[in-house]
């Protein structure tokens, strides 16, 4: 039998990409070096992160801008110790859910300046950003977050209130 | 079967661009606007279908994304496909066969500006001999168009005079994109963009959404004046390969109309979803329609073409010519994939 041919074909596909009025106003916060989460007015939970502009909960716009503080607690987190393509980060490297205070749902972010086996759920960690000058309007503007130094969060209440019906 | 009807539509105006809204907020105010029109309590909604392309949007699993439009607290039942919403629609109505629940929201959503939507569709195509060979969608649509002009006695001036009158009517639709009056002998001295289409020929390019609530039987007539009842739906495909498919004809088109029993009656309205003038003149035949029937009122999708959500709205168009009083009796339309390969008909009527 003949060899199989085998022919490559470059198959690209190229967005522009359109964040939408709530995210754009997450994104343009940190560019300012602040992070800004969105209070629903039905529900009053504080959304954060670049979500869709609505409340999951309620399906109403989240238009209320509340400031919230790069400070938060480690709701869950997962030891990458595979690599991959692409990937930036030395392995071990841990990525971890976390709850700011203030907020009602978690952003998701890198762990640094702290070995793996360190992490915990409960642990409180501070956003570490890029120098004012190099700050744009992408998640990368916070370099990761590492050990803010203060004792471990009470991790089921922390986890209570993320809850729907909370 | 048991009567289940349209009792709500509602769209977003469709638009080129929208780059001041992502794909949620556009579609937040659609849903709540259905929802509250409808006059269905929130918790009788006992099931919610969408229908969207994640290859729109650019992202895996960004239909789940829709979800946070529609107040899904407490936990709703839902569904998705991965088509136009009028398939979704087709899904939530066969549930409500069942009987188990009593009315259904349905929508359908999608910005196809952010990419390049003649190549977003050629991922739509089989996997191994065609989407590889990366022929976008308007090039397909014109070998479909150039084999009809050749084996029929249809002209490139009678497609011409579908876009004069699509775009004439959709003066009326203040939902629409492009509207207004075209002279056919001018608009056929454009240059083509690909043999034998011009640019009238294709549907505009839009970002939108749109959604629907069907009700059963004592529900659907409790909260409207004059439910647009859906006597029949079906939908058939046709095989992947084109070259196994006669394209000058939409044989699913026609054996879909018969199952729904489209062809027993007059057609009051017919609202058809054809992206290309062609297609429109192809379906046609395919349906037998006759004199009399007035085809996509709206303006279609020529006036305005939200992939994704633009068969969902000839359900919508049909079924509120039907509540308004205007229609007894209407056909819509629905299509997905390379020229015409899969084809959805509904039948709706009026008490």
């Amino acid at each position: 039998m003949a060899e199989n041919m085998i022919v490559t074909m470059p198959i690209r596909l190229e967005y522009d990409y359109s964040p939408g009025a709530g995210r754009s106003r997450f994104l343009r916060g940190l560019e300012r070096g602040k992070i800004l989460g969105e209070r629903c007015h039905v529900c009053h939970k504080v959304y954060v992160g670049g979500g869709s502009g609505a409340c999951p909960r309620d399906g109403v716009p989240t238009e209320e801008v509340v400031e919230l503080p790069d400070v938060g607690t480690i709701t869950t987190f997962c030891v990458v110790n595979v690599p991959f393509a692409g990937a930036t980060v030395e392995i071990p490297y841990v990525s971890a859910s976390i709850l700011l205070d203030g907020a009602d749902i978690p952003l998701m972010h890198l762990i640094q300046e702290v070995n793996a086996e360190d992490v915990r759920m409960g642990m409180r960690v501070r956003a570490e950003w890029l120098p004012e000058a190099e700050r744009i309007p992408s998640m990368d503007t916070i370099k990761y977050f590492k050990p803010a130094g203060e004792p471990d969060a009470p991790i089921d209440e922390v986890l209570k209130r993320m809850r729907a019906d909370a | 079967m048991r009567d289940v009807a349209v009792v709500s539509f509602a769209q977003a105006p469709s638009r080129r661009r929208v780059p001041e809204q992502n794909e949620v907020e556009i579609l937040m105010p659609v849903v709540a606007e259905a929802v509250e029109k409808s006059g269905v309590p929130r918790d009788k909604i006992g099931f919610t279908c969408s229908g969207s392309c994640d290859y729109l949007a650019g992202q895996p699993f960004a239909f789940v994304w829709g979800l946070e439009a529609i107040a899904a607290w407490p936990p709703i039942r839902e569904s998705h496909v991965e088509m136009d919403g009028a398939w979704a629609l087709y899904e939530a109505w066969v549930l409500l066969q069942e009987g188990e629940i009593d009315a259904a929201l349905v929508y359908g959503f999608g910005k196809s500006s952010p990419g390049s939507i003649r190549d977003v569709l050629a991922m739509q195509l089989d996997p191994y001999y065609y989407a590889p060979m990366w022929p976008d969608a308007v090039s397909l649509a014109a070998l479909q168009a150039r084999a009809l002009l050749e084996s029929t006695d249809h002209t490139e001036r009678e497609m011409a005079e579908v876009a004069a009158r699509s775009r004439r009517d959709a003066k009326a639709n203040p939902n629409a994109q492009v509207t207004g009056d075209f002279d056919v002998d001018q608009i056929l001295s454009d240059p083509y963009i690909v043999s034998p289409l011009r640019k009238h020929d294709c549907a505009p390019i839009s970002d939108g959404a749109a959604a629907v609530v069907i009700a059963a039987g004592d529900l659907a007539r409790s909260v409207s004046e004059r439910p647009a009842w859906i006597r029949g739906i079906d939908h058939r495909v046709e095989p992947h390969s084109l070259g196994a498919r006669d394209l000058t004809a939409s044989v699913s088109t026609a054996v879909a109309a018969e199952r729904a029993g489209a062809l027993n009656d007059k057609i009051d309205v017919a609202e058809l979803l054809a992206p290309f003038t062609h297609q429109e003149l192809i379906l046609r035949d395919s349906l037998n329609l006759k004199n009399g029937s007035a085809i996509n009122p709206s303006g279609g999708a020529l006036a305005a073409n939200p992939v994704m959500a633009a068969g969902l709205i000839r359900i919508g168009e049909a079924a509120a010519r039907i509540t308004s009083g205007a229609a007894d009796r209407a056909l819509a339309h629905a299509t997905s994939g390379p020229c015409l390969q899969q084809n959805l008909v509904c039948v709706l009527e009026g008490e």
